[in-house]
């Protein structure tokens, strides 16, 4: 079992020896950077996505006005004093955008993440236990999955105190179906593999069969799942936002986005103050699609090489 | 059949699930909704008793019956189609503002549908087609900007830029004031043409979605062995690219359809507040800013059971389409 014992000339011929294990952070780092180089998709996914990170975590200690401080300036177009200039109520729209991007990106995260875990769990249980439990819990992801979220959303939102924790909530627990439903079929076909029979034989306890045996084999299609439904919570938490369920304290994309629209941006002409919100959503959930494409062409080789025949034919005519 | 007869008790028990949600949230949500909408209601005078009864029936207020009770009466009243007064109409009944305003909805939501679809779909089949080359590439890169456009954004841009800056399109309203709702000529060139944005609006924002789910099935598609038996057989490029590769590889797109479409309803929701469409979206807005609750309600669970209605008929295109599930059907 233990391959600390392997002797040297246990590697195949021509392939060359690992490299000398290096320290763990370097390791960690080596591997990390493996991971977003894949190719150039991911590398491409993972600045963006890598950028507004970053912007997420010190933005705010960088822009130094405060997002919510009203000056006399109203409605100023962008100039060096504004970047992206001014609302109507005089508040610096580029503190608003980057604090903003705190706001949108860590509840997307958040949300994303709460959805993939209810996902990770109904699925695999479904997948797993089969019988009458299977039954229940497909038949609820049936029934939610063609519900559509958005409008079940609202209906949700609307009697409950305007919050983002609210928001998010409910944007989770109606986010969920599509994730779960791909997960269980992936469970379904390695429930019966031998190693899941083995583990089974060997005494080990259900819960760890599934959380420590078959998860690790669904990773990458948790991943794939989790990065899509990243996207959609990002749009559907401004789209909310975007109908005046956003918390009024707090500035966001989607926020950002109602007060322009709400204030009158569009009659006044205040360009400035609808279109960067909208550009960080769109370029956050390109970010997340281009890492995303990436990985299926890493995990299904056909979306990477091209057609023989289509070069065949290239080759034939020219 | 038994697929099918399987698939419509799904649907039924999501618009079951929906009818309940529906009915339970507003009696367990904080700050008492209905009083809002009594409140609201009384500032109008004169309501009559059988209004004030639909709304203390879907609220559940002043009432002494059970909580089955209410629900049956509650069921009741849906099936009968009473959804209760609106507070911003009145003295309107829900039934009828969704009436009013559903055509505009279904209209825009139908012809922006089928234009996304069919172009999303025929584009991507050319990508797949000619994938690596610089329009497979060039195209590839948009979508992913496309992919994940928040539609009232986009909605925003287009009102700002088209209509209000270089004034080629209307941007306001479903039509002329100037000219009278009905069927002649004025009416409907006028609809039209304040149909073009919101229009563009959401095939933009939607045509990515089919375009990516057609490029990567296609390619999947034409790497089979009867691809390969096709062409060897001689035949022209454009019957192996639509009548071998592409009839199979929109089977994902045609099951992804229906759940598609439910994502388009709700952003379609969205474009109409911006556009001021008469639809049922620009409704739901004012609905929701002025706690018109009985309003906002009917017109998302009317949403709701559209669109799973919806599924229902994709499914039975989808058993047309798949022969195999014809095959399974009969045996």
């Amino acid at each position: 079992m233990s391959q600390t014992t392997l002797p040297p000339t246990a590697y195949a011929p021509g392939a060359s020896p690992p490299d000398r294990s290096p320290s763990l952070p370097v390791g960690l780092a080596r591997a990390a950077w493996r991971m977003v180089t894949l190719n150039r998709k991911v590398m491409a996914g993972s600045s963006i996505v890598g950028f507004f990170v970053l912007v997420a975590i010190i933005g705010p200690f960088v822009m130094t006005q405060d997002p919510m401080r009203y000056t006399r300036n109203l409605l100023a177009p962008p100039s060096a004093a504004h970047l992206l200039g001014t609302n109507q109520g005089g508040q610096d729209l580029s503190s608003q955008l980057v604090v903003g991007t705190r706001d949108s990106v860590t509840w997307a995260f958040v949300a994303g993440l709460a959805v993939t875990v209810i996902a990770i769990t109904i699925g695999l249980v479904s997948g797993y236990f089969g019988g009458i439990i299977d039954d229940l819990l497909s038949l609820i992801t049936n029934v939610f999955l063609v519900i559509p979220s958005f409008p079940l959303a609202i209906v949700a939102v609307e009697f409950f105190s305007r919050t983002t924790l609210t928001i998010v909530l409910i944007v989770a627990l109606t986010n969920w179906p599509w994730g779960a439903r791909v997960l269980r079929a992936q469970t379904l076909s390695l429930r019966s593999r031998e190693f899941v029979t083995a583990a089974r034989a060997s005494g080990e306890h259900t819960w760890r069969i599934i959380f420590f045996e078959i998860f690790p084999n669904v990773i990458s299609v948790v991943a794939a799942s989790f990065i899509t439904t990243t996207i959609q919570v990002l749009l559907a938490i401004a789209g909310l936002e975007f109908l005046g369920f956003g918390q009024s304290s707090i500035v966001s994309w989607g926020t950002m986005l109602y007060d322009a629209y709400s204030g009158g941006a569009l009659l006044i002409g205040a360009w400035w103050w609808f279109a960067p919100p909208g550009i960080c959503i769109a370029l956050l959930g390109a970010g997340l699609a281009l890492l995303n494409f990436g990985i299926d062409e890493v995990a299904d080789p056909r979306l990477r090489r091209r057609v023989r025949l289509v070069r065949q034919k290239k080759a034939a005519t020219a | 059949m038994r697929r099918l007869l399987r698939r419509l008790g799904i649907y039924l028990l999501a618009i079951w699930a929906a009818i309940t949600v529906n009915f339970f949230l507003p009696r367990l949500a904080p700050g008492n909704p209905a009083a809002v909408v009594f409140d609201r209601l009384a500032q109008h005078g004169n309501v009559s008793p059988e209004a004030i009864k639909a709304l203390e029936i879907e609220f559940g207020i002043n009432t002494t019956d059970p909580l089955w009770l209410q629900y049956l009466k509650y069921l009741d009243n849906l099936i009968h189609g009473n959804l209760g007064v609106s507070t911003n109409y009145f003295p309107s009944s829900v039934g009828d503002i969704i009436r009013q305003d559903l055509p505009w909805t279904l209209t825009l939501l139908t012809v922006s549908v089928l234009l996304s679809f069919t172009l999303g779909t025929l584009i991507g089949i050319y990508m797949a087609w000619r994938r690596g080359s610089a329009l497979d590439t060039i195209l590839s890169s948009l979508m992913t900007f496309f992919y994940s456009i928040l539609y009232p954004w986009l909605a925003l841009m287009a009102v700002y830029f088209l209509g209000y800056r270089f004034g080629w399109f209307p941007f306001a309203d479903g039509y002329d004031i100037e000219t009278t709702p009905g069927w002649n000529l004025d009416f409907i060139a006028s609809a039209v043409r304040h149909a073009i944005l919101p229009a563009l609006t959401i095939i933009v924002s939607t045509v990515a979605g089919w375009m990516i789910t057609m490029r990567n099935s296609m390619i999947t598609t034409l790497s089979e062995d009867y691809i390969m038996m096709a062409r060897a057989k001689g035949l022209t490029s454009r019957r192996v690219m639509f009548a071998y590769a592409a009839r199979n590889a929109i089977l994902p797109s045609v099951t992804g359809f229906a759940i598609a479409v439910g994502a388009v309803v709700g952003g379609q929701l969205l474009v109409e507040i911006v556009f001021s469409y008469p639809g049922i979206g620009y409704a739901l807005f004012q609905a929701i800013q002025s706690q018109d609750y009985a309003l906002a309600d009917g017109i998302l669970l009317l949403v709701i059971i559209a669109t799973v209605v919806m599924n229902l008929i994709v499914d039975v295109l989808y058993a047309v389409l798949d022969p195999r599930m014809r095959q399974e059907r009969s045996a």
